[in-house]
């Protein structure tokens, strides 16, 4: 970046961090463009225009792929790397090896996403990348573990802040799972096709435990690491316990691990691992409420600020959803629950809460801290943090309350009886009911797709005006320097 | 030990989040390797002929299992819907398993021998001109686009490595013959694949067009063998029970 270039070489490499922000920017604005649209699909059927690249089955991994390793992940890339110099009070441990895995995952986002509008898909839900792009994660992923680790040794603080204990959990555990869910046979070297080493139930339980796992360790240990960070410092008081912070750190990763199974309920899969797994996702809401209040209490001594602040209000408005998400999920892993529930869209409606309520919440309002100084200058607008925030609340709203009622209808419609012991409603039946939620959730995607765009305007004008201010104070240093 | 000593030590701090989020995949996934009775013990299911195996292909490529599950559950109301509830041994061969995990559509586990190749065809052209309020979207470039089977035997050969029963050896194939009978056996032949496919589609004609071999051949054929491998009837009510 053009202020780094006449410096001294900085105390710490914030230009990646800069890099992964914007791109995580980007990548919101396509992941999230894709949903909208994948909801207009659903509702109106015409908006496939019987294009084979666009038509549903082959654009929602475009969708979920984009939002989670695009939007997400880029997040992540950047708050872990920010977070662990400033915490650490250490530089990078390479610029080298984080500008590999940097250009490294734009490459497996831009030509994993184009393959699958291409029909590359390994059909595992959120690891569907065909397996050249699993390898290349799988690279990628081990330079990131080599940096991230390098750096937590080079610190000039004896301790490991707990942000960066949440951010390492995730960092390991996601590669443990990508390997082991991605353990596939390439039909040639020269085909990116290839059929999964496993099958049936072993391949179904591999997959639950990788896709439940990324929820449990993308999604949220390590957005709990950046709210670790970032509420603390946006509230200006130390986290509310250390010692809760410890219990929930712990129990948070060992029980998350057991709960994949819950996706399996009432399947082939054998009742044991089905009841473990709903019986661990009941006892994971301790941690994950551990985590919730550790967050909101936080900000104890600090309330006036959810009036003045928006930023506090985007992290607690975060927290809160996902206190709710935390415990709705809990109560979709109970057999009972998930006999209904299971195959509808409360599901869809439950990830939503999570990640538009918890994880892009907490990561807007890390931004709005984070991006401002990785600048050196002011936020653009808080009014428009305000418009952001309500913009996409409303959207949340929308969107999840629609899809309670999608869901808990169809499931009510197809297990209903008449009075002869008939099923009550043919199947299409409850297909023509989903319309009306269908097109009120399309309407709630807008709204938080319109707040996005906002957010990318502010963005857009602070990076501008933190180039201008650079620019401006080369100038007159340049000017000193000549009458001197 | 006190918990400091894990917040100033990164190397220990890192084995003990391996160790610790390593125990529930061990417990949960390693036995479902070896316990006897994770898959049922039932006959009549087989691995898919070669054109069904290129429709299954199509399957995953066009992403229908996003939309429809093929896993029935064992509740009544599915029972009159789809047909009995799924065994583990149906998807024995499926690498990967497509039990889904939504029902934009209905279950296609036991779908097979439901409508007829027509109505499966035009379905698939134009949903809605068979079910005016559907919401699926049209696959029309599936009988316009010809079926590629170049790379059959490579595909086979992959499954193989995984552990399907398809076989280039006489020994593989006498073992295929007392497992699934001599006609499903020939069947699995890699080396006969290609004639064998294309056998199965000119006698089946799924997509109505004898002149052609396209995507909609194969589809409709592995449309059509879901759920249909094991005879119920044979099979007395709490026979299956045991092995939840």
């Amino acid at each position: 970046m053009a202020q780094a270039s006449t410096a001294v070489p900085e105390q710490y490499n914030y230009d990646i961090v800069r890099k992964f922000a914007v791109m995580a920017l980007f990548w919101a604005i396509v992941g999230m463009s894709v949903g909208v649209w994948l909801a207009l699909e659903l509702a109106y059927p015409h908006f496939n225009l019987n294009i084979p690249y666009i038509t549903f089955g082959r654009l929602r991994p475009v969708h979920t792929s984009g939002v989670i390793f695009g939007f997400g992940v880029n997040a992540l890339f950047a708050t872990s790397y920010y977070i662990v110099q400033r915490t650490c009070q250490a530089r990078l441990s390479s610029d080298f090896l984080a500008n590999f895995t940097f250009y490294g995952w734009q490459a497996v986002l831009f030509i994993g996403l184009i393959s699958y509008t291409l029909g590359y898909t390994q059909s595992h839900e959120y690891a569907e990348f065909e397996w050249p792009i699993d390898l290349l994660i799988a690279v990628v992923w081990l330079a990131y573990v080599w940096v991230y680790f390098q750096t937590l040794m080079r610190r000039s603080q004896p301790h490991i802040y707990v942000a960066n204990w949440f951010y390492m959990a995730y960092i390991l555990a996601t590669l443990l799972l990508h390997v082991f869910n991605n353990l596939s046979i390439p039909i040639s070297m020269f085909s990116m096709k290839s059929y999964s080493l496993f099958s049936g139930v072993q391949d179904a339980m591999t997959q639950w435990w990788y896709g439940h796992n990324a929820v449990g360790f993308i999604l949220t240990a390590a957005f709990l690491g950046m709210m670790y960070y970032f509420v603390p410092k946006q509230a200006g008081r130390p986290v509310y316990s250390y010692r809760l912070s410890i219990i929930h750190f712990w129990a948070l990763i060992f029980l998350y691990m057991w709960v994949g199974a819950h996706h399996l309920h009432w399947t082939a899969l054998p009742d044991w691992t089905s009841t473990l797994a709903a019986t661990f996702s009941v006892m994971l809401l301790l941690p994950s409420w551990g985590g919730m209040i550790n967050g909101i209490m936080t900000l104890s001594g600090a309330w006036h600020k959810l009036r003045t602040d928006p930023i506090v209000l985007f992290m607690i408005t975060s927290l809160s959803f996902y206190g709710m998400s935390t415990f709705e999920g809990p109560l979709l892993a109970l057999k009972s629950v998930n006999a209904l529930s299971h195959y509808t869209d409360w599901t869809i409606g439950h990830v939503h809460s999570g990640a538009l309520g918890w994880v892009a919440l907490i990561t807007f309002g890390s931004f709005y801290h984070m991006v401002p100084r990785l600048w050196s200058t002011k936020l653009y607008s808080t009014r428009l943090v305000y418009v952001h925030f309500f913009l996409a609340t409303i959207g949340i709203v929308l969107y999840i309350t629609a899809m309670w009622v999608a869901g808990i209808g169809q499931g009510l419609m197809w297990r209903a009886f008449d009075q002869y012991g008939n099923l009550a409603y043919s199947f299409i039946e409850s297909v023509v009911f989903l319309h009306k939620p269908y097109v009120v959730r399309f309407i709630g995607g807008l709204f938080f797709l319109s707040g996005m765009w906002v957010m990318v305007f502010n963005m857009w004008a602070t990076i501008r005006q933190g180039r201008r201010e650079a620019a401006e104070l080369e100038a007159k240093v340049a000017a000193k320097m000549a009458r001197a | 030990m006190k918990h400091e000593s894990l917040e100033i030590n990164a190397g220990l701090l890192a084995l003990f989040v391996l160790v610790v989020i390593s125990i529930g995949g061990l417990v949960e996934i390693v036995p479902l390797f070896y316990l006897p009775g994770t898959i049922e013990k039932v006959a009549g299911v087989h691995p898919y002929t070669p054109l069904e195996l290129r429709g299954r292909d199509i399957y995953q490529r066009e992403g229908c299992f996003y939309c429809h599950s093929q896993m029935v559950r064992p509740f009544r109301n599915e029972l009159l819907r789809y047909g009995h509830y799924s065994l583990a041994a149906e998807s024995e061969y499926d690498h990967p398993f497509l039990w889904g995990s939504k029902r934009t559509g209905p279950d296609l586990a036991r779908v097979g021998g439901k409508y007829s190749n027509e109505w499966l065809t035009i379905h698939l052209i134009d949903p809605r001109s068979v079910v005016p309020q559907s919401i699926m979207p049209d696959f029309p470039w599936l009988a316009t686009t010809d079926l590629e089977y170049s790379d059959i035997q490579e595909r086979m050969e992959a499954l193989k490595e995984a552990g399907v029963p398809y076989t280039d050896t006489e020994k593989g194939y006498q073992a295929n013959v007392k497992r699934f009978g001599p006609k499903l056996a020939e069947q699995f032949n890699i080396p006969d694949a290609e004639k064998n496919l294309i056998a199965q589609a000119e006698q089946g004609n799924y997509d109505g067009n004898p002149k052609r071999l396209t995507e909609m051949d194969a589809v409709v054929a592995y449309l059509q063998v879901l759920g249909t491998m094991v005879d119920f009837s044979k099979y007395n009510q709490g026979y299956f029970a045991k092995f939840r």
